[in-house]
């Protein structure tokens, strides 16, 4: 129980401000093992989880670190450094703050080993590594509290979950640490609570004032949506008169590539000169950083952003947040119409702008669950086993363990409290050997067990794992660099696959300019600053939402009404011409249209189960064309439905949705996709299987990457009951894979399929098209597309292709 | 077997899907990079633990390919084993799926540059060999019409939206550079500077695979000569 100190109480008032009872909240329970604060943004959050910290260190007298806070980006970091500081400086206090993240130099992570500030901001990642060194525990030696910010986006991926490993790591090494959360709205804040504390340590929640109601709309406009398209460019002009009106606007998009398309377009037609710039995360950081500076300088009316900025970064006078293509979540969108009006009690204001018809529905229903409080969750998994490898090693390389400890640390976890002894010691022994059933270079494994306590064979070994530290994965990513300025700062990063589909000549949009690809040189992708084409579009390692499932079931009820008042006229008119065309799909019926487009044959299945379920049946179906010989190519699922495109067209799809036979393939399936293989990739980066590429070793001379696709194939091959196959099996089922929703839809529908055979791309299909993430099938399709493309390259060469003399000796593969 | 013919000084030959070469005529196959005990080598020197599968792996599909064309002489050209240590690590079983595989044939080590290769693994160890007009070592020279390896050609094609890589077989006139066999052997993308250098024009690379198919090798474009200065857009 602390009291707010008088030196506290004029500072607030020498600002004018008044405590915000949750703040005192906040320090009345400062004693607290576990505290989670939920609170929208600009509540003076922050300031609420630093308050008993900045309190207990402002007498003086604390040695050494006592504060440690933690957020998801390192412009997150600096942000709150800044608003500390002020505080810090005008009310004199003996605190001394800095920030440590991989943007930090070597000369100054050095000094801050040696002698720790008293708050050390940092991210995940940077701890993660801190924990890993020899002298972690004389580094947190005066550790008092933990700070967590923005937790539920933590608590959405495995970057969390390798947090929370570190925090039992620091418990153990400080008993008394206490553990605070802060958390934007979330749909269940007790899970939230039980994810942060130690358990099994009860966690008091505390509810901030969610202040008025946000002021949200869908935007009006002169032009209709387009049928299908993610760019809004059709809200262009909308979207500047906004921006006039506004003082400061973000405007959001789903992905990076949309957020270049349309800020290149909204250039063309920005003819006051508004100053507007861009910001993503495949931009160099010299350029985002230029943004940032200008915006926090109030040069900017306009920032068209992705979810790098969504966090909560303060960053001035927003007053608008302007939201571009459908809010697959609703409690995204809650989220980033917080970051706008930081005012405290003054309504949030959020335009929604739909960039197709499909997304209209999306957005009116989505505005109905916001209205509601209809807040969407998945309940969260057992903490993944890769990351639980990745700890073991970042444990080891700190000192050496006994099992019975780190099992017992491990798994007062929340993620991991349900782990099992046998699962831990498989992790063991996966990180010590490999964890082969061939035990065959047993003498060059990397742990050893002496005396009961776990050591690294070789001490050099601590170096590879502190290199490969962290769960994000971006190894895809090549650098796109000016040609002839090869020391100069790199424009951004394009995806792997993106640069190797370029053609010397073509050009693409890279941070607002148009740019022309001339050559890949050394993992870098060369350009020049002349484009003489029309620009294709880069694709990024994107961020991809699913819609909720709640969000799916309200769209299908509207598609049930006779006629859409609520809609604007284009979009009801879109609705009746997919009922007068084809039909609109209904809740206990299966609606599956087949049309050729484009010289492939197209096939949509509105299931309506959600993206995870919606993608495995795309895997399935797949599959089982694959065995009929029906050459399919590939597919892309949405919540709404999955569409597969291939050689051979569909004429009856009930027995490929047959629940008896699609179970069946379903285990056959599950091994050899191009989803597992994905995630088998990602899972043997974390676990330490195969070293994170780091940029420097990517020289295309060096034959230094292995191929994980090689790895899985042998694993499955030889050693079918190895960890990580049971890992990326269980990482695909939590992630990708849903086949109790595909149960449902099937149960729900129970064989009332509606195939339709048509002419031409329907109404309701057309959006599927431009959906990002399409799946490809590697099957007898791609050798068929390889031979014609062969034949065709070595015409349009001049070249006979041998066998014009001599066929081929084709014979079926044994 | 899937194969696709590649003429070198007017011999057949037959690019096998695998990675293997056949050449009816002589009898003769001709494997390259087997780079046995690549994991190990990896695993001793303190990196990362691969899957010890990878030595039986590449042995299994050599003798898949040696039943299926029966040949009276082997070639092995060059990098059979991934350093001069890795022959500890290939196990009894391993040497006993080499002896069958060499009983009644005529097998070649050739030396290579991770190798000395192997001594005590039966066969001949030469430098290189000749066969009727082809010359075969292990890194291209200038002694052609020849064959060799080394390099672990990978090609990469834009299939409709999507990339496909494989491993490759690269000729031309002079010569034929082969992939490497080996279940764990990367490899260099087909147009990268050494390659670009060796292959003369008209070169052609044969992708391995299922159905092994011919396609030419990309040239490096000229570059623009309609020089246009592009769209600036406000960068801030």
């Amino acid at each position: 129980m602390t009291a707010l100190p008088p030196r506290f109480r004029d500072w607030f008032a020498t600002r004018g401000w008044t405590v915000h009872p949750h703040q005192v909240d906040m320090l009345e329970r400062a004693d607290d093992p576990a505290l989670l604060l939920i609170a929208p943004t600009g509540g003076g959050k922050t300031l609420a989880g630093f308050l008993p910290t900045l309190v207990e260190l402002a007498e003086g007298g604390h040695e050494g670190l006592h504060t440690l806070y933690v957020s998801p980006l390192k412009a997150l970091a600096a942000d709150i450094k800044r608003n500390l500081l002020a505080p810090v400086a005008e009310m004199g206090l003996p605190i001394r703050i800095e920030d440590r993240t991989g943007d930090t130099t070597p000369t100054q992570r050095r000094r801050q080993r040696a002698d720790p500030p008293h708050i050390l901001l940092t991210t995940p990642e940077s701890l993660a590594l801190l924990l890993s060194y020899e002298d972690a525990p004389r580094i947190f030696a005066g550790l008092s509290r933990v700070v967590v910010d923005e937790i539920h986006a933590l608590a959405e991926n495995k970057r969390g979950d390798q947090l929370m490993l570190a925090l039992s790591r620091l418990q153990a090494l400080r008993p008394g640490l206490r553990r605070v959360g802060l958390s934007a709205t979330v749909d269940d804040p007790p899970a939230i609570a039980a994810y942060l504390a130690r358990h099994p340590d009860p966690c008091p929640i505390l509810y901030a004032d969610p202040g008025p109601p946000p002021d949200i709309a869908m935007i009006e406009t002169d032009a209709a949506p387009p049928w299908s398209g993610g760019g809004g460019k059709y809200a262009i002009p909308a979207v500047l008169d906004l921006v006039r009106r506004h003082k400061t606007t973000l405007i959001f998009h789903n992905t990076r590539a949309q957020a270049e398309i349309f800020f290149h377009e909204l250039w063309l037609q920005n003819e006051e000169g508004l100053p507007i710039g861009i910001h993503h995360g495949s931009l160099a950081r010299e350029q985002r950083q230029r943004v940032e500076a200008a915006m926090i300088a109030g040069e900017l009316r306009a920032i068209v952003c992705t979810g790098t900025l969504d966090l909560g970064i303060d960053w001035g006078d927003v007053d608008l947040i302007v939201q571009i293509g459908a809010p697959k979540h609703v409690k995204r969108l809650v989220q980033r119409i917080g970051r706008a009006n930081h005012r405290y009690n003054a309504p949030s204001k959020a335009i929604v702008v739909p960039a197709n018809r499909f997304e209209v529905v999306e957005c009116v229903a989505a505005l109905a669950a916001v209205r509601e409080g209809d807040l969407d969750g998945t309940p969260r998994g057992p903490g993944p086993r890769d990351v639980l490898c990745q700890h073991i090693a970042i444990c080891v390389a700190s000192g050496p363990f006994t099992a019975d400890a780190l099992y017992d640390e491990v798994t007062t976890t929340g993620a991991y409290a349900d782990l099992t002894r046998g699962s831990f010691d498989a992790c063991l022994d996966f990180v010590a050997t490999g964890g082969y059933a061939l035990r065959a270079y047993d003498q060059w494994q990397r742990l050893v067990e002496r005396d009961g306590l776990w050591q690294l064979r070789d001490p050099r070994g601590a170096l590879r794992i502190r290199q490969n530290i962290g769960t994000i994965m971006d190894t895809d990513l090549l650098k796109v660099r000016l040609r002839h300025n090869r020391g100069g700062a790199p424009l951004g990063e394009v995806e792997e696959g993106f640069a190797a589909t370029l053609t010397p000549g073509e050009t693409f949009l890279m941070g607002g300019q148009v740019v022309r690809y001339e050559s890949l040189r050394e993992m870098v992708v060369e350009v020049t600053r002349r484009a003489d084409r029309e620009p294709r579009i880069a694709t990024y390692i994107g961020m991809k939402f699913g819609t909720s499932i709640q969000l799916s079931e309200r769209i299908l009820r509207m598609f049930g009404q006779e006629d859409w008042p609520e809609l604007p006229q284009a979009t009801r008119e879109w609705l009746h011409l997919q009922r007068a065309r084809s039909k609109l799909p209904e809740p206990d019926r299966l609606l599956i249209e087949s049309f050729p487009h484009e010289g492939r044959e197209h096939t949509c299945i509105y299931g309506f189960a959600g993206r995870n379920a919606m993608q495995t049946i795309g895997l399935l179906l797949t599959a089982r064309m694959e065995e009929a010989g029906l050459h399919p190519m590939g597919f892309v699922a949405t919540d709404y439905a999955t569409l597969i495109w291939g050689l051979d067209p569909i004429t009856d799809p009930a027995p490929l949705l047959d629940g008896e036979n699609l179970r069946d393939a379903f285990e056959t399936w599950l091994a050899g996709n191009a989803v597992m293989k994905r995630t088998f990739k990602q899972s043997a980066v974390i676990s330490g299987l195969i070293d994170r590429q780091t940029r420097g070793a990517r020289k295309t001379g060096k034959q230094a990457t292995f191929s994980a696709d090689i790895l899985y194939d042998t694993l499955r091959k030889y050693d079918p009951g190895h960890l990580l196959l049971d890992i990326t099996k269980e990482e695909a089922l939590k992630g990708l894979v849903d086949f109790g929703r595909i149960e449902d839809m099937l149960a729900r529908t129970r064989g009332r399929i509606d195939h339709l055979r048509l002419k031409r791309i329907t109404p309701l299909s057309a959006p599927l098209f431009l959906e990002a993430g399409r799946v490809p099938v590697d099957g007898a399709a791609t050798e068929r597309l390889l031979a014609e493309e062969a034949e065709r390259l070595m015409g349009a060469a001049g070249l006979s292709i041998d066998t014009a003399a001599e066929p081929r000796r084709w014979r079926v593969p044994t | 077997m899937n194969s696709c013919d590649i003429t070198l000084a007017g011999q057949s030959l037959r690019a096998l899907g695998s990675g293997a070469l056949h050449w009816p005529e002589k009898a003769l196959l001709v494997v390259s990079d087997l780079h046995l005990g690549k994991a190990e080598r990896l695993a001793r020197r303190g990196g990362a633990i691969l899957p010890p599968y990878e030595t039986r792996d590449t042995l299994l599909r050599l003798e898949a390919d040696i039943r299926a064309t029966d040949p009276a002489r082997i070639i092995c050209l060059g990098d059979s084993l991934d350093d001069d240590a890795a022959r500890a690590g290939i196990g009894p079983a391993e040497i006993e799926t080499i002896d069958a595989m060499q009983c009644g044939r005529d097998w070649i080590w050739i030396t290579g540059n991770h190798d000395p290769a192997p001594r005590d693994l039966g066969g001949r160890v030469a430098e290189e060999a000749v066969l009727g007009p082809l010359g075969f070592r292990h890194i291209a020279g200038d002694r052609v019409p020849e064959i060799s390896g080394h390099y672990h050609p990978k090609a990469r094609l834009a299939l409709g939206g999507r990339v496909v890589s494989r491993r490759c077989f690269l000729h031309d006139a002079n010569r034929i550079i082969m992939p490497a066999y080996g279940t764990y052997t990367g490899g260099l993308d087909w147009t990268a500077s050494p390659l670009a250098d060796l292959m003369h024009l008209g070169a052609c690379a044969v992708l391995t695979g299922q159905r092994p198919c011919k396609v030419p090798v990309p040239r490096p474009a000229p570059p623009s000569t309609t020089a246009r200065r592009a769209t600036r857009r406000h960068a801030v």
